[in-house]
């Protein structure tokens, strides 16, 4: 019963965040409610007995790529007037290509008679996460090192190109 | 006791929404907020099966979903930073010049 | 009760509750009366000169980018340090390598001035 409510109190926050998101004209509250979406899965995640994903959920996306997105608005504030000059063309035919995508993904779900998971769910999760890291999964994880070297080499020399030009304006 | 249908009807809904928006808007930064919706959606979907089967590789699998959303956040935003200070401008009607 | 997150839920309804009341009585409390003299912006007590608007540096996004990427490597390691004590020696290992690639990571950081805060 109470799961039931935190399920929806949940719900309308992350359906509320993503409605939120693609409707504003204003571009900051398009990130407070793309935060807010956010923090909704972050609920899920709790409820779906997956608590040190919800952590992680809190601590990188809104902690870290919620934060990067707002600086990113604000560098390329001086332009950007608050509301969107004009409505797309393709306002209706967006809509309705994301409500048939939608269409299709309900009938896929609906097909399969989903079993009551009445079972009994680890209760030390993050000691199978630890140990499965470095069990079978150890080569995604040696990877995943390379990548944030890559990614973080590749990010400072984009920025001080952005830097350099900065400073001869 | 929520049944994992919900979830991934919710998941689902998310990603349509997320689809919509990089449809519909035309400021960058506000498309790439949709595209990390979408891969939210997608880690719900990962997180809704690893409870109904019980493994731990869903979430495994959503730790890395996390990793690469967040590397690709810091280069695509790096990225968008570079073409406005080329442009001055975020619309991406704008940033056609690859077309034929 | 036995549900750990129930502690959570209370301090969530603490965080919520708390700018909240603060703030509500306050608006409730205090008289509005503005007149143009107040409503003007307020610079120690002379009069404004300049742009209010401030040019955001650019390397305050790299301190930022620097913070995701040492953001990540602390949550993969969050699991190995719970986990260590019922893991075999080579996971040690497996974490050093993990690490000293990301040494690397922080030395070119370094090296390129990315961390002076100027």
């Amino acid at each position: 019963m109470v799961e039931q409510i935190v399920f929806f109190i949940f719900t309308i926050l992350v359906l509320g965040g993503g409605i939120g998101v693609i409707t504003t004209k204003n571009i900051y509250y398009a990130a407070l409610f793309f935060s807010a979406s956010l923090s909704g899965m972050a609920g899920y995640f709790v409820l779906l007995n997956a608590g040190f994903l919800a952590a992680v959920q809190i601590v990188v996306y809104i902690g870290a790529i919620a934060i990067l997105i707002l600086f990113a608005i604000m560098l390329s504030r001086r332009m950007m007037t608050t509301k969107e000059q004009q409505t797309n063309r393709q306002t209706w035919l967006a809509a309705i290509a994301s409500f048939l995508l939608f269409v299709a993904l309900l009938g896929v779900v609906m097909q399969v008679t989903w079993p009551l998971s009445a079972e009994k769910h680890a209760d030390n999760v993050l000691v199978l996460l630890g140990m499965s890291f470095l069990g079978s999964y150890v080569i995604p994880f040696e990877v995943v090192s390379v990548l944030l070297l890559v990614s973080l080499i590749g990010a400072i020399i984009l920025a001080r190109d952005i830097q350099t030009e900065e400073g001869r304006e | 006791m929520v049944p994992t249908p919900y979830y991934l009807l919710l998941a689902a809904v998310l990603f349509a929404i997320g689809a919509g928006g990089v449809m519909l808007r035309r400021n960058t930064l506000v498309i790439l907020m949709c595209v990390e919706l979408m891969m939210n959606a997608v880690n719900l979907t990962f997180v809704a099966f690893s409870h109904e089967l019980n493994d731990m590789t869903g979430q495994v699998f959503v730790f890395m979903i996390m990793t690469v959303a967040a590397v690709e956040a810091a280069i695509g935003l790096a990225i968008l930073v570079e073409l406005y200070r080329l442009t001055r401008s975020v619309n991406i009607d704008e940033f056609n010049s690859l077309k034929g | 009760m036995q549900n750990p997150y129930n502690f959570v839920g209370v301090l969530i309804l603490a965080a919520i509750l708390l700018p909240v009341v603060g703030l509500g009585v306050a608006w409730l409390v205090r008289p509005h009366k503005p007149n143009p003299i107040k409503k003007s912006t307020y610079e120690c007590g002379i009069e404004p000169i300049g742009e209010t608007w401030v040019q955001f540096k650019v390397s305050y996004y790299i301190y930022a980018l620097i913070f995701v990427v040492f953001d990540v490597e602390s949550v993969f390691l969050f699991p190995w340090a719970v986990a260590y004590n019922r893991l075999p020696l080579y996971a040690f290992l497996e974490v050093v390598i993990f690490i000293a690639i990301l040494f690397f990571a922080l030395i070119y950081a370094w090296r390129k001035g990315a961390l002076k805060w100027l």
